[in-house]
Protein backbone atom coordinates (compact mmCIF):
# COMPACT_ATOMS: atom_id res chain seq x y z
CA UNK A 1 0.00 0.00 0.00
CA UNK A 2 1.22 3.41 -0.73
CA UNK A 3 2.10 5.96 1.99
CA UNK A 4 0.49 9.03 2.61
CA UNK A 5 1.80 12.10 1.37
CA UNK A 6 3.39 13.29 4.15
CA UNK A 7 2.49 17.29 3.52
CA UNK A 8 -0.63 17.79 1.86
CA UNK A 9 -1.82 21.24 0.71
CA UNK A 10 -4.90 21.87 -1.24
CA UNK A 11 -6.41 25.39 -2.44
CA UNK A 12 -4.11 27.15 -0.49
CA UNK A 13 -4.37 30.96 -0.41
CA UNK A 14 -2.47 32.70 2.22
CA UNK A 15 -2.75 36.75 2.78
CA UNK A 16 -0.47 39.10 4.38
CA UNK A 17 -2.53 42.21 5.77
CA UNK A 18 -4.33 43.45 2.58
CA UNK A 19 -1.79 41.50 -0.04
CA UNK A 20 -2.64 37.99 -1.37
CA UNK A 21 0.57 36.25 -0.57
CA UNK A 22 0.26 32.85 -1.96
CA UNK A 23 -3.02 32.01 -4.45
CA UNK A 24 -4.71 28.65 -4.46
CA UNK A 25 -1.81 26.25 -4.50
CA UNK A 26 -2.38 22.70 -4.31
CA UNK A 27 0.35 19.98 -4.08
CA UNK A 28 1.25 16.85 -1.97
CA UNK A 29 4.71 16.12 -0.85
CA UNK A 30 5.61 12.12 -0.66
CA UNK A 31 7.68 10.05 1.80
CA UNK A 32 11.41 10.95 1.27
CA UNK A 33 10.49 12.96 -1.49
CA UNK A 34 12.98 16.02 -1.32
CA UNK A 35 11.06 18.97 -2.31
CA UNK A 36 12.76 22.23 -3.60
CA UNK A 37 10.95 25.72 -3.36
CA UNK A 38 12.15 27.95 -5.67
CA UNK A 39 11.11 31.43 -7.18
CA UNK A 40 11.24 35.36 -7.37
CA UNK A 41 11.33 37.46 -4.50
CA UNK A 42 8.38 37.99 -3.02
CA UNK A 43 6.78 34.69 -4.37
CA UNK A 44 5.40 33.54 -0.94
CA UNK A 45 8.16 30.56 -0.72
CA UNK A 46 9.06 31.60 3.08
CA UNK A 47 5.38 32.11 3.72
CA UNK A 48 4.50 28.60 2.31
CA UNK A 49 7.10 27.52 4.38
CA UNK A 50 5.65 29.18 8.09
CA UNK A 51 2.31 27.83 6.93
CA UNK A 52 3.55 24.10 7.13
CA UNK A 53 4.83 24.77 10.00
CA UNK A 54 1.88 26.51 12.06
CA UNK A 55 3.51 30.21 11.87
CA UNK A 56 0.89 31.75 9.28
CA UNK A 57 -2.77 30.92 9.41
CA UNK A 58 -4.41 29.91 5.50
CA UNK A 59 -6.98 32.18 4.43
CA UNK A 60 -8.44 29.64 2.40
CA UNK A 61 -8.04 26.21 1.61
CA UNK A 62 -5.80 23.40 3.85
CA UNK A 63 -3.13 22.08 4.93
CA UNK A 64 -2.37 18.92 6.60
CA UNK A 65 1.65 18.00 7.82
CA UNK A 66 2.35 14.62 8.92
CA UNK A 67 -1.55 14.14 9.00
CA UNK A 68 -2.17 16.67 11.41
CA UNK A 69 -3.07 20.28 10.98
CA UNK A 70 0.19 22.18 11.12
CA UNK A 71 2.04 23.20 14.23
CA UNK A 72 0.63 19.71 15.88
CA UNK A 73 3.36 17.56 15.70
CA UNK A 74 6.85 19.84 15.90
CA UNK A 75 8.77 17.20 17.66
CA UNK A 76 8.47 15.11 14.55
CA UNK A 77 9.84 18.29 12.28
CA UNK A 78 13.42 19.99 11.82
CA UNK A 79 13.07 23.64 11.04
CA UNK A 80 15.97 25.67 9.64
CA UNK A 81 15.05 29.83 9.77
CA UNK A 82 15.96 32.19 6.56
CA UNK A 83 16.32 35.27 8.65
CA UNK A 84 17.91 34.49 11.56
CA UNK A 85 15.35 36.31 14.74
CA UNK A 86 18.04 34.93 16.95
CA UNK A 87 18.77 37.83 19.65
CA UNK A 88 22.71 37.46 18.59
CA UNK A 89 23.36 39.18 22.32
CA UNK A 90 21.51 36.00 24.00
CA UNK A 91 24.68 34.32 26.20
CA UNK A 92 24.54 31.03 25.27
CA UNK A 93 27.11 28.76 23.76
CA UNK A 94 26.49 26.68 20.55
CA UNK A 95 26.23 23.69 22.68
CA UNK A 96 22.67 25.50 24.41
CA UNK A 97 21.13 26.14 21.14
CA UNK A 98 21.79 22.46 19.92
CA UNK A 99 20.43 21.20 22.87
CA UNK A 100 17.12 23.29 22.30
CA UNK A 101 16.56 21.07 19.38
CA UNK A 102 16.14 18.09 21.31
CA UNK A 103 13.90 19.63 24.14
CA UNK A 104 11.95 22.23 21.73
CA UNK A 105 12.45 24.55 24.99
CA UNK A 106 15.43 26.48 26.27
CA UNK A 107 17.93 23.96 28.70
CA UNK A 108 18.53 25.36 31.58
CA UNK A 109 20.89 22.22 32.23
CA UNK A 110 22.40 19.93 29.49
CA UNK A 111 22.39 16.83 30.35
CA UNK A 112 25.47 14.56 29.48
CA UNK A 113 23.58 12.80 27.36
CA UNK A 114 22.02 15.87 25.76
CA UNK A 115 25.45 17.07 25.64
CA UNK A 116 26.82 13.75 23.40
CA UNK A 117 23.80 14.20 20.95
CA UNK A 118 24.52 17.82 20.33
CA UNK A 119 28.11 17.33 19.67
CA UNK A 120 27.64 14.35 17.83
CA UNK A 121 25.39 16.83 15.33
CA UNK A 122 27.78 19.20 15.53
CA UNK A 123 30.44 16.64 14.11
CA UNK A 124 28.06 15.77 11.68
CA UNK A 125 27.57 19.49 10.17
CA UNK A 126 31.77 19.66 10.39
CA UNK A 127 31.14 22.57 13.47
CA UNK A 128 32.45 19.72 16.08
CA UNK A 129 34.63 22.64 17.18
CA UNK A 130 32.52 25.38 17.66
CA UNK A 131 30.89 23.33 20.46
CA UNK A 132 31.53 25.79 23.20
CA UNK A 133 32.07 29.17 21.52
CA UNK A 134 29.58 31.82 22.09
CA UNK A 135 26.85 32.14 19.74
CA UNK A 136 27.45 36.01 19.25
CA UNK A 137 30.79 35.40 17.95
CA UNK A 138 29.64 32.85 15.11
CA UNK A 139 29.84 34.24 11.59
CA UNK A 140 26.88 33.91 9.58
CA UNK A 141 27.95 30.42 7.61
CA UNK A 142 29.20 29.38 11.25
CA UNK A 143 25.49 29.86 12.63
CA UNK A 144 23.31 28.28 9.68
CA UNK A 145 26.05 24.92 10.08
CA UNK A 146 24.72 25.25 14.13
CA UNK A 147 21.00 26.10 13.15
CA UNK A 148 21.37 22.55 10.97
CA UNK A 149 22.85 21.00 14.06
CA UNK A 150 20.03 21.47 16.16
CA UNK A 151 17.72 20.66 13.36
CA UNK A 152 18.86 17.02 12.48
CA UNK A 153 19.93 16.53 16.50
CA UNK A 154 16.41 15.09 17.22
CA UNK A 155 16.80 13.18 14.22
CA UNK A 156 13.05 14.44 12.53
CA UNK A 157 11.54 12.40 9.66
CA UNK A 158 10.35 15.92 7.69
CA UNK A 159 13.10 18.74 7.53
CA UNK A 160 11.60 22.16 6.87
CA UNK A 161 14.64 24.39 5.66
CA UNK A 162 14.37 27.88 4.66
CA UNK A 163 17.42 29.13 2.30
CA UNK A 164 19.78 26.84 4.30
CA UNK A 165 23.08 27.56 2.44
CA UNK A 166 22.67 31.60 3.15
CA UNK A 167 26.33 32.54 4.00
CA UNK A 168 27.47 29.22 3.67
CA UNK A 169 30.30 29.52 0.88
CA UNK A 170 30.95 27.09 -2.32
CA UNK A 171 32.32 24.26 -0.43
CA UNK A 172 30.47 24.07 2.32
CA UNK A 173 27.31 24.88 0.52
CA UNK A 174 28.18 21.78 -1.93
CA UNK A 175 28.64 19.56 1.86
CA UNK A 176 25.17 20.48 2.94
CA UNK A 177 23.50 19.60 0.57
CA UNK A 178 25.75 15.94 0.02
CA UNK A 179 24.79 15.63 3.56
CA UNK A 180 20.74 16.74 3.61
CA UNK A 181 21.14 13.45 0.91
CA UNK A 182 23.10 11.46 2.92
CA UNK A 183 20.67 12.08 5.84
CA UNK A 184 17.81 11.67 3.50
CA UNK A 185 18.91 8.09 2.55
CA UNK A 186 19.78 7.10 5.93
CA UNK A 187 16.79 8.18 7.73
CA UNK A 188 14.24 8.00 4.74
CA UNK A 189 13.23 11.62 5.84
CA UNK A 190 11.03 13.90 3.66
CA UNK A 191 12.80 17.12 3.02
CA UNK A 192 11.22 20.62 1.60
CA UNK A 193 13.62 23.06 0.73
CA UNK A 194 13.11 26.83 -0.25
CA UNK A 195 16.23 28.12 -2.24
CA UNK A 196 17.41 30.42 -4.46
CA UNK A 197 20.17 28.01 -5.92
CA UNK A 198 18.39 26.64 -9.38
CA UNK A 199 21.60 24.34 -9.30
CA UNK A 200 20.83 22.79 -5.92
CA UNK A 201 16.91 22.46 -7.10
CA UNK A 202 17.93 20.99 -10.06
CA UNK A 203 20.54 18.46 -8.92
CA UNK A 204 19.82 17.54 -5.39
CA UNK A 205 15.28 17.64 -5.04
CA UNK A 206 13.42 14.80 -6.37
CA UNK A 207 11.03 17.57 -7.11
CA UNK A 208 10.80 21.75 -7.68
CA UNK A 209 7.82 23.70 -6.52
CA UNK A 210 8.04 26.81 -9.07
CA UNK A 211 6.18 29.59 -6.72
CA UNK A 212 5.26 32.86 -7.57
CA UNK A 213 1.96 33.78 -5.79
CA UNK A 214 0.74 30.97 -7.17
CA UNK A 215 2.02 27.33 -8.33
CA UNK A 216 3.94 27.80 -11.79
CA UNK A 217 4.67 24.07 -11.85
CA UNK A 218 5.58 21.16 -9.54
CA UNK A 219 7.25 17.85 -10.84
CA UNK A 220 10.49 16.67 -11.51
CA UNK A 221 13.56 19.49 -11.75
CA UNK A 222 14.02 18.60 -15.73
CA UNK A 223 10.05 19.56 -16.29
CA UNK A 224 9.32 21.86 -13.13
CA UNK A 225 12.57 24.31 -14.13
CA UNK A 226 12.02 24.22 -17.54
CA UNK A 227 12.31 27.59 -19.94
CA UNK A 228 8.72 27.81 -20.05
CA UNK A 229 7.81 27.58 -16.31
CA UNK A 230 11.09 29.39 -15.46
CA UNK A 231 9.80 32.68 -18.11
CA UNK A 232 6.61 32.67 -16.42
CA UNK A 233 8.03 32.97 -13.00
CA UNK A 234 10.82 35.24 -13.54
CA UNK A 235 9.95 37.49 -16.70
CA UNK A 236 12.63 35.93 -18.64
CA UNK A 237 15.18 32.83 -18.37
CA UNK A 238 18.65 34.35 -19.01
CA UNK A 239 21.52 32.52 -18.98
CA UNK A 240 20.31 30.39 -16.26
CA UNK A 241 18.12 27.54 -17.85
CA UNK A 242 21.11 27.15 -20.15
CA UNK A 243 23.29 26.06 -17.08
CA UNK A 244 20.62 24.07 -15.43
CA UNK A 245 20.33 22.06 -18.86
CA UNK A 246 24.56 22.14 -19.05
CA UNK A 247 24.76 20.86 -15.35
CA UNK A 248 26.07 22.70 -12.45
CA UNK A 249 29.55 24.27 -12.43
CA UNK A 250 30.96 22.44 -9.94
CA UNK A 251 30.26 18.91 -12.00
CA UNK B 1 5.45 54.53 64.67
CA UNK B 2 6.49 52.52 67.88
CA UNK B 3 9.31 50.61 66.31
CA UNK B 4 11.10 53.81 64.80
CA UNK B 5 14.36 53.93 65.77
CA UNK B 6 15.67 56.59 67.34
CA UNK B 7 17.93 58.64 64.90
CA UNK B 8 20.74 59.19 67.31
CA UNK B 9 24.16 57.18 67.20
CA UNK B 10 22.76 54.58 64.58
CA UNK B 11 25.70 54.73 62.91
CA UNK B 12 27.53 52.99 66.19
CA UNK B 13 24.77 50.37 66.03
CA UNK B 14 26.36 47.10 65.39
CA UNK B 15 24.21 45.19 61.81
CA UNK B 16 22.76 42.74 64.32
CA UNK B 17 21.44 45.84 66.66
CA UNK B 18 19.43 46.61 63.20
CA UNK B 19 17.35 43.34 63.18
CA UNK B 20 15.99 44.15 66.70
CA UNK B 21 13.54 45.80 65.07
CA UNK B 22 10.54 44.39 63.47
CA UNK B 23 9.79 46.72 60.64
CA UNK B 24 13.39 45.85 59.45
CA UNK B 25 12.84 42.47 60.22
CA UNK B 26 10.06 42.77 57.92
CA UNK B 27 12.16 45.37 55.24
CA UNK B 28 14.89 42.56 55.40
CA UNK B 29 12.43 39.77 54.38
CA UNK B 30 10.37 42.10 51.65
CA UNK B 31 13.76 42.96 50.40
CA UNK B 32 15.63 39.48 49.98
CA UNK B 33 12.16 38.43 48.51
CA UNK B 34 11.95 41.46 46.22
CA UNK B 35 15.85 40.71 45.20
CA UNK B 36 14.88 37.25 43.97
CA UNK B 37 11.71 37.64 42.04
CA UNK B 38 12.74 41.30 40.44
CA UNK B 39 16.17 39.89 39.17
CA UNK B 40 14.70 36.39 37.96
CA UNK B 41 12.07 38.38 35.64
CA UNK B 42 14.63 40.96 35.42
CA UNK B 43 16.58 38.26 33.29
CA UNK B 44 13.89 38.16 30.65
CA UNK B 45 13.13 42.19 31.03
CA UNK B 46 16.92 42.97 30.30
CA UNK B 47 17.49 40.33 27.24
CA UNK B 48 13.98 40.84 25.54
CA UNK B 49 15.36 44.64 25.66
CA UNK B 50 12.12 45.66 27.71
CA UNK B 51 13.43 47.83 30.21
CA UNK B 52 11.16 50.84 28.94
CA UNK B 53 8.55 48.28 30.36
CA UNK B 54 9.58 48.07 33.77
CA UNK B 55 9.07 52.30 33.79
CA UNK B 56 5.61 51.52 32.17
CA UNK B 57 4.25 49.07 34.52
CA UNK B 58 5.76 51.13 37.97
CA UNK B 59 3.80 54.05 36.95
CA UNK B 60 0.63 52.05 35.88
CA UNK B 61 1.08 50.81 39.49
CA UNK B 62 1.14 54.40 40.42
CA UNK B 63 -2.25 54.90 39.09
CA UNK B 64 -3.84 51.91 40.91
CA UNK B 65 -2.19 52.63 43.83
CA UNK B 66 -3.61 56.00 43.82
CA UNK B 67 -7.09 54.44 43.02
CA UNK B 68 -6.70 51.98 46.05
CA UNK B 69 -6.09 54.54 48.71
CA UNK B 70 -8.88 56.81 47.19
CA UNK B 71 -11.63 54.32 46.95
CA UNK B 72 -9.95 53.57 50.89
CA UNK B 73 -9.34 49.46 49.69
CA UNK B 74 -5.52 48.02 50.17
CA UNK B 75 -3.72 49.34 47.74
CA UNK B 76 -2.31 46.11 46.36
CA UNK B 77 -5.73 44.85 45.28
CA UNK B 78 -6.39 47.47 43.03
CA UNK B 79 -3.01 48.19 41.76
CA UNK B 80 -2.36 44.92 40.59
CA UNK B 81 -5.73 43.93 38.52
CA UNK B 82 -5.03 47.58 36.98
CA UNK B 83 -1.22 47.30 36.21
CA UNK B 84 -1.86 43.43 35.21
CA UNK B 85 -4.17 45.67 32.43
CA UNK B 86 -1.94 47.76 31.16
CA UNK B 87 0.97 45.22 30.97
CA UNK B 88 -1.83 43.24 28.77
CA UNK B 89 -2.70 46.58 26.67
CA UNK B 90 1.14 47.12 25.89
CA UNK B 91 1.24 43.79 24.49
CA UNK B 92 -2.31 43.70 22.74
CA UNK B 93 -0.89 46.72 21.17
CA UNK B 94 2.25 45.64 19.81
CA UNK B 95 1.49 42.58 18.70
CA UNK B 96 -1.94 43.69 16.88
CA UNK B 97 -1.12 46.98 15.51
CA UNK B 98 1.42 48.95 13.35
CA UNK B 99 2.95 50.76 16.67
CA UNK B 100 6.08 49.42 18.82
CA UNK B 101 5.95 48.78 22.91
CA UNK B 102 8.26 51.50 23.52
CA UNK B 103 5.15 54.14 21.85
CA UNK B 104 2.44 51.78 23.87
CA UNK B 105 4.21 51.85 26.64
CA UNK B 106 4.19 55.55 26.53
CA UNK B 107 1.43 56.70 25.83
CA UNK B 108 -0.06 54.23 28.46
CA UNK B 109 2.31 54.69 31.39
CA UNK B 110 1.37 58.46 31.12
CA UNK B 111 -2.11 57.98 31.02
CA UNK B 112 -1.64 56.12 34.26
CA UNK B 113 0.49 58.60 36.00
CA UNK B 114 -2.14 61.33 35.13
CA UNK B 115 -4.94 58.98 36.20
CA UNK B 116 -3.22 58.75 39.06
CA UNK B 117 -2.65 62.54 40.05
CA UNK B 118 -6.17 63.01 39.61
CA UNK B 119 -7.98 60.31 41.34
CA UNK B 120 -5.38 61.75 44.55
CA UNK B 121 -6.43 65.54 43.96
CA UNK B 122 -10.08 64.09 44.76
CA UNK B 123 -8.78 62.76 47.70
CA UNK B 124 -9.68 64.64 51.34
CA UNK B 125 -7.15 63.46 53.86
CA UNK B 126 -3.81 63.66 53.58
CA UNK B 127 -1.08 62.51 50.77
CA UNK B 128 1.91 61.56 52.33
CA UNK B 129 1.09 58.03 51.97
CA UNK B 130 0.87 58.50 48.35
CA UNK B 131 4.53 59.95 47.94
CA UNK B 132 5.57 57.06 50.17
CA UNK B 133 4.40 54.58 47.27
CA UNK B 134 6.30 56.99 44.74
CA UNK B 135 9.52 57.09 46.68
CA UNK B 136 9.56 53.63 48.53
CA UNK B 137 10.20 53.48 52.18
CA UNK B 138 11.51 51.01 54.38
CA UNK B 139 8.69 52.04 57.66
CA UNK B 140 5.96 51.30 54.96
CA UNK B 141 6.38 47.92 54.63
CA UNK B 142 3.96 46.02 56.62
CA UNK B 143 3.33 42.07 57.78
CA UNK B 144 0.73 41.92 54.56
CA UNK B 145 3.58 42.81 51.96
CA UNK B 146 5.80 40.27 53.76
CA UNK B 147 3.19 37.45 52.94
CA UNK B 148 2.17 38.77 49.54
CA UNK B 149 6.10 38.62 48.49
CA UNK B 150 6.14 35.06 50.50
CA UNK B 151 3.57 34.05 48.16
CA UNK B 152 5.49 35.29 45.11
CA UNK B 153 8.47 33.77 45.80
CA UNK B 154 6.11 30.34 46.37
CA UNK B 155 4.39 30.99 42.71
CA UNK B 156 7.07 32.25 41.12
CA UNK B 157 8.66 28.69 42.16
CA UNK B 158 5.79 26.85 41.18
CA UNK B 159 6.35 28.35 37.77
CA UNK B 160 10.27 27.70 37.59
CA UNK B 161 8.79 25.10 34.60
CA UNK B 162 8.32 28.16 31.94
CA UNK B 163 11.74 29.20 32.49
CA UNK B 164 13.03 26.90 29.47
CA UNK B 165 10.12 28.21 27.16
CA UNK B 166 10.36 32.33 28.63
CA UNK B 167 14.32 31.78 27.42
CA UNK B 168 13.37 30.10 24.30
CA UNK B 169 11.05 32.83 22.98
CA UNK B 170 13.64 35.51 24.55
CA UNK B 171 16.24 33.88 22.16
CA UNK B 172 14.43 33.44 19.28
CA UNK B 173 10.70 33.68 18.63
CA UNK B 174 10.14 32.55 15.47
CA UNK B 175 12.40 29.42 16.51
CA UNK B 176 10.13 28.87 19.48
CA UNK B 177 6.85 29.24 18.09
CA UNK B 178 8.00 26.84 15.11
CA UNK B 179 8.38 24.24 17.62
CA UNK B 180 5.09 24.53 19.14
CA UNK B 181 6.16 26.90 22.23
CA UNK B 182 2.62 29.22 22.72
CA UNK B 183 4.79 32.17 23.38
CA UNK B 184 2.04 34.77 22.48
CA UNK B 185 0.35 32.93 25.92
CA UNK B 186 3.63 32.79 28.00
CA UNK B 187 4.49 36.42 27.39
CA UNK B 188 1.50 37.55 28.91
CA UNK B 189 2.36 35.30 32.06
CA UNK B 190 5.53 36.80 31.71
CA UNK B 191 4.00 40.23 31.77
CA UNK B 192 1.64 38.88 34.51
CA UNK B 193 4.26 38.15 37.01
CA UNK B 194 6.61 40.96 36.51
CA UNK B 195 2.93 43.87 37.00
CA UNK B 196 2.74 41.71 40.34
CA UNK B 197 6.04 41.90 41.16
CA UNK B 198 6.27 45.57 40.21
CA UNK B 199 3.12 46.71 42.39
CA UNK B 200 4.37 44.47 45.22
CA UNK B 201 8.14 46.14 45.04
CA UNK B 202 6.40 49.79 45.61
CA UNK B 203 6.37 50.12 48.62
CA UNK B 204 9.74 49.42 49.36
CA UNK B 205 11.41 50.85 46.67
CA UNK B 206 9.17 53.11 45.32
CA UNK B 207 7.39 53.55 41.90
CA UNK B 208 10.22 56.11 40.41
CA UNK B 209 12.68 53.56 41.46
CA UNK B 210 11.30 50.20 41.18
CA UNK B 211 12.29 49.69 37.47
CA UNK B 212 16.07 49.86 37.79
CA UNK B 213 15.33 47.16 40.14
CA UNK B 214 14.31 44.97 37.49
CA UNK B 215 17.22 46.33 35.71
CA UNK B 216 19.90 46.79 37.02
CA UNK B 217 21.28 43.50 38.72
CA UNK B 218 20.21 41.48 35.45
CA UNK B 219 22.38 44.12 33.07
CA UNK B 220 25.21 43.18 35.95
CA UNK B 221 24.92 39.73 35.63
CA UNK B 222 24.91 39.82 31.75
CA UNK B 223 28.62 42.00 31.53
CA UNK B 224 30.14 38.48 32.46
CA UNK B 225 27.54 35.29 31.98
CA UNK B 226 28.31 33.08 29.58
CA UNK B 227 24.50 31.33 29.41
CA UNK B 228 21.41 32.89 30.17
CA UNK B 229 21.05 30.03 33.11
CA UNK B 230 24.37 31.60 34.61
CA UNK B 231 22.58 35.26 33.95
CA UNK B 232 19.54 34.87 36.08
CA UNK B 233 21.26 33.00 38.85
CA UNK B 234 23.94 35.73 39.08
CA UNK B 235 21.28 38.45 38.56
CA UNK B 236 19.04 36.99 42.17
CA UNK B 237 22.86 36.85 43.56
CA UNK B 238 22.81 40.58 42.47
CA UNK B 239 19.10 41.54 43.36
CA UNK B 240 19.23 39.86 46.85
CA UNK B 241 22.99 40.64 48.34
CA UNK B 242 22.40 44.75 46.99
CA UNK B 243 18.52 44.68 48.96
CA UNK B 244 20.59 43.61 51.88
CA UNK B 245 23.08 45.98 51.91
CA UNK B 246 20.76 48.59 51.15
CA UNK B 247 18.59 48.39 53.61
CA UNK B 248 21.60 48.10 56.30
CA UNK B 249 22.74 51.13 54.35
CA UNK B 250 19.14 53.11 54.34
CA UNK B 251 18.84 52.27 58.45
CA UNK B 252 22.12 53.36 59.16
CA UNK B 253 22.54 56.65 56.57
CA UNK B 254 18.77 57.32 57.01
CA UNK B 255 18.48 57.12 53.62
CA UNK B 256 15.47 56.42 51.76
CA UNK B 257 15.23 52.08 51.19
CA UNK B 258 14.44 52.47 47.57
CA UNK B 259 17.17 54.61 46.64
CA UNK B 260 20.01 53.00 48.92
CA UNK B 261 19.41 49.38 47.68
CA UNK B 262 19.37 51.44 43.89
CA UNK B 263 22.60 53.02 44.23
CA UNK B 264 23.94 49.58 46.15
CA UNK B 265 22.88 48.07 42.65
CA UNK B 266 24.64 50.72 40.78
CA UNK B 267 27.71 50.66 42.94
CA UNK B 268 28.18 46.58 42.20
CA UNK B 269 27.04 47.24 38.30
CA UNK B 270 29.82 49.87 37.97
CA UNK B 271 32.53 47.50 39.50
CA UNK B 272 31.28 44.58 37.08
CA UNK B 273 31.47 46.79 34.31
CA UNK B 274 35.15 47.96 35.10
CA UNK B 275 35.81 44.32 35.43
CA UNK B 276 34.64 43.60 32.16
CA UNK B 277 37.22 46.14 30.32
CA UNK B 278 40.14 44.82 32.00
Amino acid sequence: MARAPVIQVNRLSVNRGQRRVIEDVSFDVAAAAFVAIVGPNGAGKTTLLHTLLGLVEPSDGTVRVLDHPPGRDAKRIGYVPQVKTLDRTFPAEVLDLVCSGLTHAWPFWRTPSATERAEAALETVGAADLATAMLSDLSGGELQRVYLARCLVHEPELLLLDEPATGVDATGAADLYELLDRYQADHGATIVMVTHDWNAAYHHATDVLLLDGRCISYGPPQKALGADPLREAFGHVGHAHAMLQGGPPHD
Amino acid sequence: MSDTPTLCCKEARPMIDALQYPFMQRALVVGVCLGVLASYYGAFVVQRRMSFLGVGLSHAAFGGIALGLLLGIEPFWVAVPFTVGVGWAIAWISDHGPLTSDTAIGILFAVAIALGVVLLSYRQQYTADAFTYLFGSILAVEAFDVGVLLALVVGTAALAPLWPRWAYATFDRTLARADGVPVQRDDLMLITCIAITVVAAVKLVGAILVAAFLVVPAATARLHARSFRTMTLAAMGVGTTTAVAGLFASFYLDWPSGAAIILMQALVFGCALAASYR
